[in-house]
């Protein structure tokens, strides 16, 4: 063979084969290059993704710990200047009784808890009375608020002692964990020299820590307190809307879609509400909150800030995602099924919702789950109808006020105490991907437990 | 295509395929049925009786409107957007496009079997009970079990898959998928099958089971069978109407169609000049 080639050189197959030896070369370097190249975009993908969870750990899981003073407190009836909490009377009615009760309880409020507080810290270090009026800076606002909780709760306290762990000072936080350059001039700052010397001091003996904190999540946000200001009012606010979402955008989005796929005859008006559709699904969100803000609170006069009007606002922004996932899914069902089933006699209803659903639900409920988990994170619309404002209570119910978490990060973000609030950022970002990586991960075993295959 | 020889095919056949159809009751009646899809015409005005008890079979080039044609004696060709038929089409006498006919009623009476096997993605047991289950057919599980045990032995599957009647239909090999289709069709009692190339999908032997299944099925049904396969043609059906662009070119005794053609262009057909 090689030598009736050579002495020819012109042997028609053996040309034919080198060619498609040259091309099959060419072949499997276009085909190595495709592959190379696939591989480094998901490469690039992967370590887009590392970088950012990395950064957003390191940040956020900071946050979780917090400078504390543990202190044994004396609840001193001389300071509070309180009696005990008034008792129903037999023969007083359940309004005066509730009177003086609202009475005791502002006096509690009222009461010197500065002044519980300094005592405390001088208990431990007696050296410490003389700087008594720069004590109080060491404490975040909010522990005042944790003292009076505890006799509120426990009005026995009153005259004795009880260990008690306070959160510090935001300031004092950051100046304690070195968030903050030490050798800056006094005039930059934060802290006056003698608290800082305090807080080191203190810091040294064991009575200021560092520890692990939950009030992350107990507590909402504050602004007189930054110390203390929590994610469980955000938390609370995004659950219900998300609630809202699954109840209004999934049903009426599912039927919708098997309205449209499944009986809608075909014509004008329909094609019309089909490009709609697809339109609205690429309607920037910030539109959708001018629209809530102009119909939902405007005219049907819902309260503002409340995660009724957010879940609505969501629920409208998602419709057109549940509706175009959910017709996809219907379509992906072969129609042999469908046949099936009409010709032994069913009728179109029962088809659809005997044969054809069964088999898109998987589809269903990614599409509707990543919808949901878009509404989640959206926080352009929510601005529109109030839920950037600062609310410091928790909800308990979707009427409300609330915010919500990517509203929170929003605001915390742009908060002025930067050297603490960037950790709770974070934080609120970690938060935040963890509801959405369980919603994902439910969508992912919904699909599995329903897939079947035909 | 292979030269058909009429003789070799007719000797497969057994005796009683020989004999004329087994009654001479007109079962489904169509006079002068013209289907439209949209503007374009697929039917250009039919007229045929299929007796009871009969096989019948259609064949004919592809896109020549067998299918079509077949698919309208149970109104399927109604979930087709834009299709339109002309024409009367009765079944024992009555009209099934008859606008107060109830097309489910219809389609109970006429069942049928497609050309890709297309079982649920269900249970075999639920696959035959969804029939029997829509219409009402059992009052307790037990008649529903009988029916489905009935149905299963007719389509000559009993056996093969009793004991995992729990297991999914789409488990079966295709040639079982296609008789488990035929025992959901059997199971709500219909009087008449339509059969879709039922066997296009299928391997040699499989298509053999199929059909010497539809050779037991007559005894209860009438069947109408489209088939690419003019062996298929020769082996199971009494009659044999041949098809040719949306007309009926020719319809009589299968022996007479394949040995002594009429037209021409069933001739040609059958002996592989076209199609």
């Amino acid at each position: 063979m090689a030598n009736s080639t050579m002495e020819s050189g012109v042997d028609p197959r053996a040309r034919i084969q080198s060619q498609v030896e040259q091309s099959l070369r060419r072949r499997h370097a276009r085909e190595k290059r495709f592959r190379r190249f696939g591989l480094t975009a998901v490469m690039l993908g992967l370590a887009f993704v590392a970088v950012l969870f990395v950064s957003i750990f390191s940040r956020g899981l900071p946050a979780f710990w917090q400078s504390t003073l543990t202190l044994d407190v004396r609840f001193d009836p001389a300071v509070l200047d309180m009696g005990p909490p008034p008792q129903q009377k037999p023969e007083e009615s359940p309004r005066d009784f509730q009177q003086r009760l609202n009475a005791w309880n502002f006096q509690l409020t009222m009461a010197s808890w500065n002044t519980i507080l300094e005592d405390a810290l001088i208990a431990e270090k007696p050296a410490l009375e003389e700087h008594r009026r720069q004590l109080r800076k060491l404490f975040t606002s909010g522990a005042k608020y944790r003292l009076r909780d505890l006799v509120a709760e426990d009005p026995s306290l009153i005259g004795r002692s009880r260990e008690v762990t306070l959160l510090a000072d935001a300031e004092v936080d950051v100046w304690i964990r070195g968030n903050i350059d030490r050798s800056l001039p006094d005039a930059r700052l934060q802290l006056s020299p003698e608290v800082r010397r305090i807080a080191d001091e203190l810091h040294e003996d064991g009575l200021l820590d560092v520890t692990f904190s939950t009030t992350l999540f107990t507590n909402s946000d504050s602004r007189s307190s930054p110390a203390s200001a929590g994610l469980a009012g955000a938390f609370m606010g995004s659950l219900f809307m998300m609630l809202v979402v699954i109840v209004l955008a999934v049903p009426v989005g599912v039927a919708s879609a098997i309205y449209l796929e499944e009986f809608a005859p075909k014509n004008r008006l329909v094609d019309l509400i089909e490009v709609n559709i697809n339109n609205l699904a690429a309607v920037p969100s910030i539109v959708f909150g001018l629209l809530g803000a102009s119909i939902f609170i405007n005219w049907f006069r819902l309260p503002l800030s409340a995660p009724l009007v957010g879940g609505l606002v969501l629920s409208l922004m998602t419709l057109p995602t549940v509706i175009i996932t959910t017709r996809s899914a219907l379509k992906a069902v072969p129609p042999s099924i469908r046949q099936a089933a009409l010709a032994l006699g069913a009728s179109r209803v029962q088809t659809v919702f005997q044969q054809v659903l069964p088999l898109a639900i998987p589809g269903i409920l990614t599409g509707a789950i990543i919808g949901v988990a878009q509404a989640l994170g959206e926080t352009a619309p929510l601005l529109l109808i109030g839920m950037n404002a600062f609310v410091a209570n928790i909800p308990t119910t979707p009427f409300e006020q609330s915010t919500a978490l990517p509203v929170q990060i929003y605001l915390w973000q742009g908060n002025e105490m930067r050297n603490f609030f960037e950790a709770r950022t974070s934080a609120a970002i970690i938060v935040l991907l963890l509801m959405m990586i369980t919603l994902n991960a439910f969508a992912i075993w919904l699909r599995k437990k329903f897939e079947r295959r035909w | 295509m292979k030269m058909v020889d009429p003789e070799v095919m007719v000797q497969h056949r057994d005796d009683r395929q020989s004999q004329s159809p087994a009654s001479q009751t007109v079962k489904i009646s169509a006079r002068d049925v013209k289907i439209y899809y949209g503007d374009t015409q697929a039917i250009k005005g039919i007229d045929l009786d299929i007796m009871e008890n009969e096989v019948i079979s259609f064949i004919g080039p592809s896109g020549c409107g067998k299918s079509t044609f077949l698919r309208a004696l149970n109104r399927m060709n109604d979930t087709i957007e834009g299709s339109r038929l002309e024409g009367t089409v009765t079944l024992d006498g009555e009209d099934i496009y008859d606008p107060s006919l109830d097309v489910v009623l219809l389609r109970a009476k006429v069942g049928m079997v497609f050309q890709k096997p297309n079982p649920f993605p269900k249970s075999i047991y639920d696959n035959i009970a969804y029939g029997p289950r829509l219409h009402g057919l059992a009052k307790r599980k037990y008649d529903l079990d009988e029916i489905v045990e009935t149905s299963l032995r007719k389509a000559g599957l009993w056996e093969e898959v009793k004991d995992r009647l729990d297991k999914p239909g789409t488990g079966l090999s295709g040639g079982q998928q296609q008789r488990l289709c035929i025992a959901r069709a059997i199971a709500v009692s219909p009087e008449v099958i339509l059969m879709d190339e039922p066997c296009s999908a299928l391997d040699p032997i499989a298509t053999a089971k199929i059909e010497e299944l539809i050779d037991e099925l007559t005894e209860s049904y009438t069947i109408v069978i489209v088939t690419h396969s003019m062996q298929q043609a020769a082996r199971v059906s009494h009659r044999t109407a041949y098809f040719h662009l949306g007309e009926l070119v020719e319809v009589n005794d299968t022996e007479t169609v394949f040995t002594k053609p009429e037209n021409e262009l069933t001739e040609a057909y059958i002996t592989g000049r076209f199609g």
